[in-house]
């Protein structure tokens, strides 16, 4: 009988054509290819910039400015540092963008609801506003409010004028300026006891809907309670508030508070042009919903207002939110061309005027990228908290 | 411009081989610092700062300047020192700004300042009154004023608040072409110093004066010194022109500007301008 012969094992493959052993060996390579790239790049800008006798280093941050802004959120004057230039710039910036999304949401929504409007003029109106700010270049935008509409205002001295209270020019309009006294913080403490116990009442008023199907005013007693408690302290505390009225003096008005056209323009035209893919989106998550879920409501016997406000929107809401959230990205990003009308942002100022005066281009441009960016994502980070509280949860 | 002309014609001995770059007042020391560009003659103003943190070096003064205010007439003021509370639109990344401040602080008044990337914007926003003054460097102010739809309406008054010597810069580090730049500047003096211009240039090369007869390149080595041929001044004199011809050209007499030499007449002519000998 001969033998059985024995069976030959397959050679061993080679480690150069393990797959596994491959795949890790290329992601060093790739790894330690990135990091040499960056350490090049890092090690190069350091030598050519000894070369030259350039300063580095974020040292400056601490020196003086000497130089005046406009516009600024915290107290500045010519002696405070480069530091504080930054964060001046970084309140403009921030000021810009939160009025920018509040207006373009509340713009983009309306025109986004009208666009689906029964009623054909207001349907038209609202595809002729998307169809025009959509497709007009941004900075085009700024520039026209700018130079266009705000030009054409009055200079100081014929200035519009709603009786001695405000003033509108062509240097900004001017309002009272309230001031606090001591005991007013009771008023803010009121609308905060105002709101939290308006939290508290919807529970409430939710759980006895569940428990025993008896709705609550929930909207109109929240109202009541958060504007009628803190006027009551207001009054009850001896109205503690007084108000700056502005006016003319020499060259400009003096005092009171001033809304700047170079504000009101990025405003205008951030929020006008954002609004505009706001309305198509807002447009997009309605018609998302599709139509037999409001028969369906109906029929359930929900009036209209409910079955918008508790059928319909939850649900569109869940595909508006994550583009929403692009949009409002897009917006605080925008607000970068304040600079090319001199509202003084962060851009304009320090990424501006700061890098000039002192020659530090890669610390100044590096730490404004760096903002844009935490800004940037803590939007991104808030949204996707609100779309998951939103998301469908599945059971 | 014909600065860079000059340098052109002493390297090359073209006046035409030099490539301009536009940059507005915010971009131009990036540009420089990064090699973007190799010189940097615009109307920049020689600091401490720029001088040394900044890594440049200036090469000569080519205007002695002051900053000072253009306003429209109708305010009816007579002197900066009227102006507290005015609003005052001002270009962006410039000494300027730090002047203003210092101007106003030193006199204890108050001001609006208005930021702008462009000359052309500011001037703009001091027509629609915008502003109430517009400040820059003087001859700056001359050059805007032209530019406006109703020159007359608006005044430069007599302040002067600050020096303002605008002079080319390089980059620290390439000392040859340091030099270059310089001597080229220079000889653009000398020759109106000895009376050298674009026309009489080839009959002086017949001169007797030997101070000529170096700068023409007639006799002596001083072209190889620069590493240039010994025709270096020669060449631009010939396709520039001297400083005083540079001068009236451009912003001068034979310009809409008209501005008068004053401070940039010859040193001697009582002014500041004076070049070391070439020797």
């Amino acid at each position: 009988m001969a033998a059985v012969p024995p069976i030959p094992l397959p050679a061993k493959t080679p480690f150069w054509n393990d797959p596994d052993v491959r795949a890790i060996l290329f992601q060093i390579i790739a790894l330690v290819a990135v990091v040499a790239f960056g350490m090049y790049l890092f090690h190069n800008t350091q030598v050519n910039l000894r070369q030259r006798g350039i300063a580095s280093g974020f040292g400056f941050l601490s020196s003086l400015s000497g130089f005046g802004i406009i516009q600024s959120l915290i107290p500045y004057s010519e002696t405070s540092t480069y530091g504080r230039v930054f964060w001046v710039g970084l309140l403009n910036t921030l000021l810009v963008s939160a009025l920018g999304i509040i207006f373009a949401t509340l713009i983009g929504f309306i025109i986004g609801i009208a666009r689906l409007s029964k009623n054909w003029l207001v349907a038209r109106l609202a595809t002729v506003y998307i169809e025009i700010f959509r497709n007009i270049p941004l900075l085009l935008q700024l520039f026209f409010w700018y130079f266009a509409v705000l030009r054409a205002m009055p200079s100081p001295k014929q200035s519009l004028q709603l009786g001695h209270i405000a003033y509108l020019n062509i240097r900004g309009l001017y309002l009272p300026r309230p001031l606090f006294e001591p005991v007013f913080w009771l008023a803010p403490l009121a609308l905060l006891a105002a709101i939290i116990g308006s939290v508290f009442l919807a529970r409430w008023a939710r759980r006895r809907q569940e428990a025993t199907g008896q709705t609550f005013p929930t909207f109109f007693a929240s109202l009541g309670l958060i504007v009628g408690l803190p006027l009551l302290i207001f009054f009850l505390a001896g109205s503690p508030l007084h108000w700056e009225y502005p006016e003319l003096q020499g060259f400009n008005f003096r005092g009171g508070l001033i809304v700047i056209p170079e504000l009101a323009s990025i405003v205008a035209a951030l929020s006008i042009y954002t609004a505009a893919f706001i309305a198509e989106i807002v447009r997009a998550g309605i018609q998302a919903v599709s139509h037999g879920q409001t028969e369906a409501a109906y029929s359930l016997g929900l009036r209209p207002g409910q079955t918008l406000r508790l059928v319909v929107i939850p649900q569109s809401l869940r595909v508006i939110i994550p583009p929403l959230t692009n949009q409002y990205l897009n917006l605080t990003k925008n607000s970068s061309l304040a600079a090319a009308i001199a509202y003084p942002d962060l851009v304009s100022v320090f990424s501006g005027t700061v890098l000039n005066q002192t020659g530090q281009a890669i610390e100044v441009i590096a730490l404004t990228m760096a903002v844009y960016l935490t800004i940037s994502l803590t939007i991104s980070l808030l949204m996707n908290w609100y779309n998951r509280r939103m998301a469908l949860v599945e059971r | 411009m014909d600065v860079c002309r000059a340098v052109a014609a002493a390297l090359f001995g073209d006046a035409t081989k030099v490539k301009f770059t536009p940059l507005t007042a915010k971009e131009r020391f990036t540009a420089l610092q990064s090699g973007e560009i190799d010189v940097l003659s615009r109307n920049t103003t020689w600091t401490l700062n720029r001088d040394t943190a900044q890594g440049f070096n200036f090469t000569a003064v080519t205007y002695y300047d002051g900053q000072g205010f253009l306003v429209n007439k109708k305010l009816g003021v007579k002197s900066g020192k009227e102006l507290d509370g005015a609003t005052v639109c001002i270009q962006a990344g410039t000494t300027t700004e730090l002047n203003l401040s210092d101007y106003f602080r030193a006199n204890k008044m108050k001001y609006t300042p208005i930021t702008y990337d462009k000359s052309d914007e500011s001037a703009k926003a001091l027509e629609s009154g915008r502003c109430d003054v517009l400040t820059s460097d003087q001859s700056q102010l001359y050059a805007q004023r032209v530019k406006l739809s109703k020159p007359d309406d608006f005044v430069v008054l007599p302040d002067v608040i600050s020096k303002e010597p605008l002079a080319p810069l390089v980059r620290h580090g390439d000392d040859e072409w340091f030099d270059l730049v310089k001597w080229s500047q220079f000889a653009l003096v000398n020759a109106e110093d000895l009376g050298i211009n674009s026309k009489n240039l080839d009959e002086m090369k017949k001169s007797t004066n030997p101070d000529v007869k170096r700068f023409l390149g007639v006799e002596g080595d001083k072209g190889k010194d620069l590493g240039l041929s010994n025709e270096w001044a020669y060449n631009i004199v010939k396709q520039v022109g001297n400083y005083g011809e540079i001068f009236e050209r451009n912003i001068g007499q034979d310009s809409p500007l008209k501005i008068a030499r004053g401070l940039n007449a010859l040193w001697s002519k009582g002014g500041l301008q004076y070049a070391p000998p070439i020797r």
